[in-house]
């Protein structure tokens, strides 16, 4: 790829899936900005005129987007916060030589492969149900009050499903990540006289700092915008105790069928997720220049 | 103090024996290099004296204590590995500082510890680096540096040279070696180069499949080696070793002469050969000369240079004084 015109022919190669990429993110995305400055409501159809930032004015002063904010970094950070310690402790054990290896590695991937509605709705019904769940009918057993998770902790509640979800994308990442850990590392902390919590401190924990980046960068982005795990277990509620920003412009412009709302609110997540992008982004750029 | 004695140690991995029950002795002081084959266990042997690997069998005793069931950290040995397994995220000086960090001693004193060995490494405009920032040297000396600061009663290097490069080694076995004569510690070391072994140890432990082969000084080595193993494995170019009726004729059933013990002459001598391949290194010529004596090539050193052909005929008379005898067992015979 060195002279000019092979320079030139590589371009045009590349042309069409360029031009096909960009036109898959730039229709929808000057669509959704175009609705969003129109009073487009499907119930009254009276017309679709300009209103300006009015869409946006409203979706921000309704009382369920500041709930629906707090709601979404609760989800995502608490779900950060489970996978990452969670997936370090699976890492570190799977690191260990043990009888069938092979299998308990895949088993601990498996629930990567289940789809998110089927998860939400095994753990909403087989687990988290008062009455038929397993949880409840364990409480029941021991004489407790058995405990209404969709109804009394809905967003703790999702957030154990969708840890329970990522767990292992967090485990396999963070376990490869382990296995390239020079031992000779270790035995030389080990001759310095570090006990194994040292070690773990000093030696594995900053190892893995590049690792637990890319996993909190890559989680961000997918949990910024669950939605069908809230969809087939709370539908948002009660009230807007599980609305996330996602499941929001949802309500907006599917239940509400107030599409110039529902694109108003997605641009704003856009504009959030960017911010969130970068900001990771950055944070990332240092670590993995080092 | 730093005098380490091995009583019947043995090591296995599941049923393969890796270090048959030996027995050594370390004085306090010394340079012991253990030298041998790869595979012949004497990493292994170097990894059970620091306590890395648990002893199968017998005991290892540090300055006359029973060290056997002592984790590493409490024997006060220091190793320098030979990937040198330097923390990259940390600076050199956090490096060199990490085992005192590690003993908890104040910050005044670490910094006084780290500066001291800085300076004897000639590390001091480098504390602030990170270990990928440095040369194969460089880093070389921060995992020295930090073996260093312990104060440790040994010293274990594990191959540290082998990642080096050709010009590099040379100076680093210098400055090994005068570290050692500056700081009066003993020293373990080990590697699979013979040059190595015989241009810096006090003692040289030559090892094959887990048995101590012969211990000795290198002169001793060099001069009486103990059996067929040893007499090839130490000098460069290898002894030559010869069979047959050569070697009934000196009542031996195999004898060996070093390519630098033997005479090369256009006239006459003891065994009549044609030169094959020369080496010219300028102050040396090898030669490779094939004789009726020996299956393969005799080597012979000679100095400078002497002019010979390829394919000369020329005549080797080895010096009898120089002539090892060995029996049918390999073994030396006085």
């Amino acid at each position: 790829m060195a002279t000019k015109a092979s320079r030139a022919a590589a371009r045009m190669m590349i042309a069409p899936s360029v031009i096909l990429l960009l036109a898959w993110m730039i229709v929808p995305l000057s669509l959704t900005i175009y609705f969003s400055f129109l009073r487009y409501n499907l119930i009254t159809p009276t017309g679709n005129p300009f209103v300006g930032w009015e869409n946006y004015y409203w979706f921000v002063t309704d009382p369920s987007f500041q709930a629906a904010m707090l709601n979404t970094l609760m989800l995502v950070g608490g779900v950060l916060l489970i996978t990452v310690a969670g997936g370090i402790m699976f890492a570190l054990l799977l690191d260990r030589p043990m009888f069938g290896q092979g299998i308990i590695r895949i088993m601990v991937i498996a629930p990567f492969f289940v789809m998110p509605t089927v998860s939400a709705l095994v753990w909403k019904n087989m687990f988290m149900n008062p009455v038929n769940g397993m949880f409840g009918q364990i409480a029941t057993s021991l004489g407790f009050q058995p405990i209404d998770f969709m109804g009394q902790i809905p967003l703790l509640s999702i957030i154990l499903i969708v840890s329970w979800m990522w767990l292992p994308f967090a485990t396999l990442i963070l376990f490869t990540a382990m296995q390239s850990l020079d031992q000779e590392q270790l035995e030389a902390a080990e001759m310095d006289g570090a006990g194994s919590f040292s070690r773990f401190v000093f030696i594995v924990l900053p190892h893995l700092a590049r690792a637990i980046t890319v996993v909190i960068l890559i989680q961000t982005i997918f949990h910024l915008s669950i939605f069908a795990e809230i969809l087939v277990t709370t539908n948002g509620g009660p009230g807007t105790a599980s609305t996330n920003l996602t499941y929001l412009i949802y309500v907006s412009s599917l239940l509400q069928f107030d599409v110039g709302l529902g694109s108003a609110g997605g641009v704003i997540a856009i504009i959030l997720a960017n911010i969130v992008a970068i900001f990771l982004m950055r944070m990332i750029g240092k670590n993995l220049d080092a | 103090m730093g005098q380490i004695q091995l009583n019947h140690v043995s090591k296995s991995f599941g049923s393969v024996e890796v270090i048959r029950p030996l027995d050594l002795s370390i004085e306090d002081g010394e340079f012991v290099v253990f030298v041998g084959p790869s595979g012949c266990g004497k990493s292994t042997l170097l990894r059970l004296i620091a306590g890395l690997e648990d002893v199968t069998d017998g005991e290892i005793m540090i300055d006359g204590k029973d060290a056997t069931g002592i984790v590493p950290a409490k024997r006060g040995l220091a190793m320098v590995f030979q990937s040198y397994a330097l923390y990259p995220h940390m600076s050199v000086r956090k490096n060199i500082a990490f085992p005192l960090r590690m003993a908890g001693l104040d910050k005044a004193e670490q910094d006084r510890r780290v500066n001291d060995a800085a300076r004897v490494l000639n590390l001091t405009d480098y504390l602030d680096r990170r270990p990928g920032q440095l040369s194969g040297g460089q880093r070389q000396r921060v995992a020295i540096g930090r073996a260093i600061v312990r104060e440790p009663a040994a010293f274990l290097f594990d191959e540290p040279l082998s990642n080096l490069d050709a010009a590099l080694r040379v100076g680093m076995r210098l400055e090994i070696s005068e570290l050692h004569k500056r700081l009066a510690t003993t020293m373990i070391y080990v590697t699979h180069d013979q040059v190595e072994a015989m241009t810096m140890a006090d003692k040289i432990v030559v090892l094959q499949a887990g048995v101590i082969e012969q211990v000795g000084s290198p002169l001793e080595l060099y001069r009486r080696p103990r059996n067929i193993f040893v007499a090839g494995f130490i000098g460069s170019p290898k002894m030559n070793l010869i069979g047959g009726p050569e070697a009934d004729r000196h009542k031996a059933v195999t004898i060996g002469i070093r390519p630098e013990h033997i005479e090369i002459s256009e006239e006459a001598g003891a065994w009549e050969g044609t030169v094959g391949v020369s080496e010219h290194l300028g102050s040396d010529t090898f030669f490779h000369i094939q004789t009726a004596v020996a299956n393969g090539p005799i080597t012979v050193r000679a100095q400078g240079e002497l002019g010979l052909q390829y394919g000369q005929t020329v005549y080797l008379s080895p010096r009898a004084e120089h002539l090892h005898r060995f029996d049918s067992k390999g073994l030396r015979i006085q």
